[in-house]
């Protein structure tokens, strides 16, 4: 390995980065468009949800339910509706997410059996946002219901006792203190890695080939080591950068909480680097081709590191085999060591395990990467 | 005596096209300008890459500077310059950029590269531009940068494949004497062509057909492996005459080359009288019968002619 020689090539890529648009775009706009993006688009919880209301009733009960719900953040409601096929047809229309029916009887049934019921009716075609609003909406109906509880048993001077007047399923699956972007945003420093890394290091060797300049270099006594070090090196720096950039803004816009140390973060985001830069270079030498490389890369890096890696979709969650799956998944463990690093403020200690596999994983990627390249026309 | 600069014994090398060099062998002696002619698919291009080191041989032996290339490519490296017929310049690099690319690649000290780039840019005629894009430059000033990136480490050997193919006839006279002046200190140069006129600017050429060696030696002595003269025949249609004459006594080839026919006999004096009848008893129309000097296109054209399985061309 002749440092000169790594340099010379390290250069020779930076010049070529700086004066081609593209690169230029992925290196640097790529990172922030994406966490832009995900930062707000990719959100799992609901706030300000759409709400018609037929009321049947319309007695001071079933107002003050109402109340309950205007008062909610993750409510409006929008509009009082005197018919249940209106009701329908505003869900359909998707000018609101939940229909609440509240029966001309509920007062009535609220003072006679201490039990009453209502009705919620929800758009189903996004399961995951239709899920949170029923949540939602029981726990404020909790909350209404414990007030009635408690007005009932203050109106006849008894204490607390175990009758409930309205019937309640409490959920906390979805967790109303956390918000979800604060484990969203984390795993998106994955994502940006996984797709800055893979595009631009798929390209290094393809490029050489493409413009005809790779026999000439291949005729120098640079080594095949020294031109993929070269070559891979700013795509490392690059990478760090975009990594801090990412935090930086992650924290400072978003506001998800830091707790970690930069340091941590610096060396597992190095660790991954090698991983996803190997895996990158390893296509362009095998493709020959920058489109074809950009695309095979994509779809080993990108893919399992947005699906499967515990980025947005929990791995808890998923069917068995494909939680198997997801062990061989390298993404895998940095996405849980940047969850941990930011949330957690985890140490060295904490993530051994996530840090043992990604050193695995970056020596076997490394040892295959250096011996891909020959420097041969053949 | 040295060792030959450039030794090629029994070198072989088959693509699934085809052969491309077959049991090739010759010796390129120091300071001399060896040139490599033949149309295309002679296997010029191959034969180069091969001493480059940059695709590896079936069989046969190389040595280059000294040094096994078909074992061991990687030590020739640092001795040779090559520079490939698709030379490899970064276009989205500046010619000054390009030039210490391949200078820290071969180690050269940043006193020794400017120094050299200097003498080079100018004898290219190039200083004016050092920093241009690469991408932005002539063809003919493209080619002279690949050459200058490759002679930035004095190489003792130089390979340069078909380097003034598509270069204008200024920066052809501007890269021959560069040359020209790399042999006086010593340097060895092999060149590729497909022009035959240019041929005879060389030393020693050595004649490629179907991957074999026809003729090694200097032009003079190709010259003289022609029997008896060339007669050329002006003509509008020489194609036409080349038809009629190919099996007249005493024609040993014959081939049209622009609005000529170059006919090689075995005794010019005699012929032109018996071709003259023979073409006015066809009824075809041709200009004067000279005899002139044989080219080394001529020369070509008449080995391959007697190459077996390969009557006239």
């Amino acid at each position: 390995m002749n440092w000169r020689r790594i340099m010379a090539i390290a250069r020779k890529e930076f010049i070529q980065i700086r004066r081609d648009p593209h690169s230029f775009l992925i290196a640097v706009l790529l990172p922030l468009f994406q966490i832009l993006l995900l930062g707000y688009g990719a959100r799992l919880d609901a706030d300000h949800i759409p709400v018609y209301v037929y009321d049947q009733e319309g007695s001071q009960d079933s107002q003050a339910l109402l109340k309950h719900f205007q008062a909610s953040r993750y409510f409006d409601v929008i509009k009082a509706v005197d018919n249940y096929p209106e009701l329908v047809r505003a869900i359909d229309a998707d000018r609101c997410k939940l229909g609440l029916v509240i029966p001309w009887d509920f007062s009535r049934r609220l003072a006679d059996a201490h039990h009453s019921e209502v009705q919620a009716l929800l758009d189903g075609t996004d399961d995951n946002s239709a899920q949170l609003a029923l949540g939602y909406a029981q726990a404020v109906i909790g909350a209404y219901s414990n007030e009635v509880q408690l007005k009932w048993f203050a109106a006849r001077g008894l204490s607390q006792q175990t009758v409930a007047p309205l019937s309640v399923d409490y959920r906390t699956w979805f967790n109303e203190e956390l918000e979800s972007k604060n484990f969203i945003i984390p795993g998106t420093v994955a994502l940006v890695m996984a797709l800055m890394g893979a595009l631009l290091s798929s390209l290094t060797i393809a490029r050489e080939w493409e413009r005809g300049t790779m026999e000439q270099l291949i005729a120098t006594p640079a080594t095949a080591m020294e031109i993929m070090v070269g070559k891979l090196f700013p795509y490392l720096v690059i990478g760090l950068s975009d990594a801090a950039l990412c935090t930086a803004f992650a924290v400072g816009w978003f506001n998800v909480p830091f707790r970690g140390n930069a340091g941590m973060l610096m060396f597992t985001t190095t660790l991954f680097l090698v991983v996803i830069l190997g895996i990158g270079y390893m296509i362009s030498v095998a493709t020959k081709s920058q489109i074809g490389a950009s695309q095979y890369a994509l779809l080993v890096t990108l893919l399992p590191t947005s699906m499967l890696s515990g980025f947005a979709f929990p791995i808890d969650q998923m069917p068995a085999p494909i939680r198997a799956v997801t062990y061989l998944v390298y993404s895998r463990y940095y996405v849980s060591a940047l969850k941990g690093i930011f949330l957690a403020g985890s140490g060295l200690e904490d993530l051994a395990p996530q840090i043992g596999a990604m050193i695995v994983y970056a020596v076997v990627i490394a040892v295959f990467a250096t011996r891909a390249f020959r420097k041969s026309l053949q | 005596m040295k060792a030959p600069a450039v030794q090629i014994e029994g070198l072989s090398k088959h693509f699934a096209t085809g052969p491309a060099v077959v049991d090739l062998g010759f010796a390129a002696q120091r300071g001399e300008i060896l040139g490599l002619v033949g149309p295309d698919g002679a296997g010029k291009t191959t034969t180069l890459r091969i001493l480059a080191g940059v695709l590896p041989a079936d069989s046969g032996a190389a040595w280059v500077a000294g040094h096994d290339v078909v074992h061991d490519p990687e030590a020739v490296k640092s001795h040779i310059g090559y520079m490939p017929q698709q030379y490899g310049l970064y276009e989205d690099l500046t010619v000054d950029e390009n030039i210490r690319f391949y200078a820290d690649l071969f180690e050269i000290t940043s006193a020794v590269r400017k120094q050299r780039s200097g003498e080079l840019l100018a004898a290219c005629g190039m200083m004016p531009f050092r920093r241009r894009l690469a991408g932005q430059l002539s063809g003919g000033m493209k080619r002279k940068l690949g050459l200058i990136c490759a002679l930035i480490h004095s190489p003792e050997i130089l390979l340069l494949d078909e380097p003034t193919t598509g270069v204008d006839p200024v920066s052809r006279r501007e890269l021959w004497g560069i040359l020209y002046s790399l042999v006086f200190q010593g340097v060895t140069v092999l060149i590729s062509t497909a022009y035959f006129d240019e041929a005879e600017r060389c030393h020693r050429l050595l004649l490629l057909h179907r991957g074999g060696a026809l003729f090694c030696g200097t032009p003079t002595e190709l010259k003289s492996k022609l029997p008896g003269g060339v007669l050329s025949m002006a003509s509008a249609e020489p194609e036409r005459l080349r038809a009629a004459l190919a099996d007249a006594d005493g024609v040993l080839s014959a081939m049209a080359m622009g609005d000529a026919l170059h006919i090689v006999v075995d005794n010019p004096q005699r012929r032109t009288p018996e071709l003259r009848a023979r073409l006015e008893g066809a009824g075809l129309t041709f200009g004067d019968i000279a005899p002139m000097g044989a080219t080394v296109e001529d020369v070509f054209a008449y080995m391959v002619s007697t190459q077996p399985g390969d009557r006239g061309r």
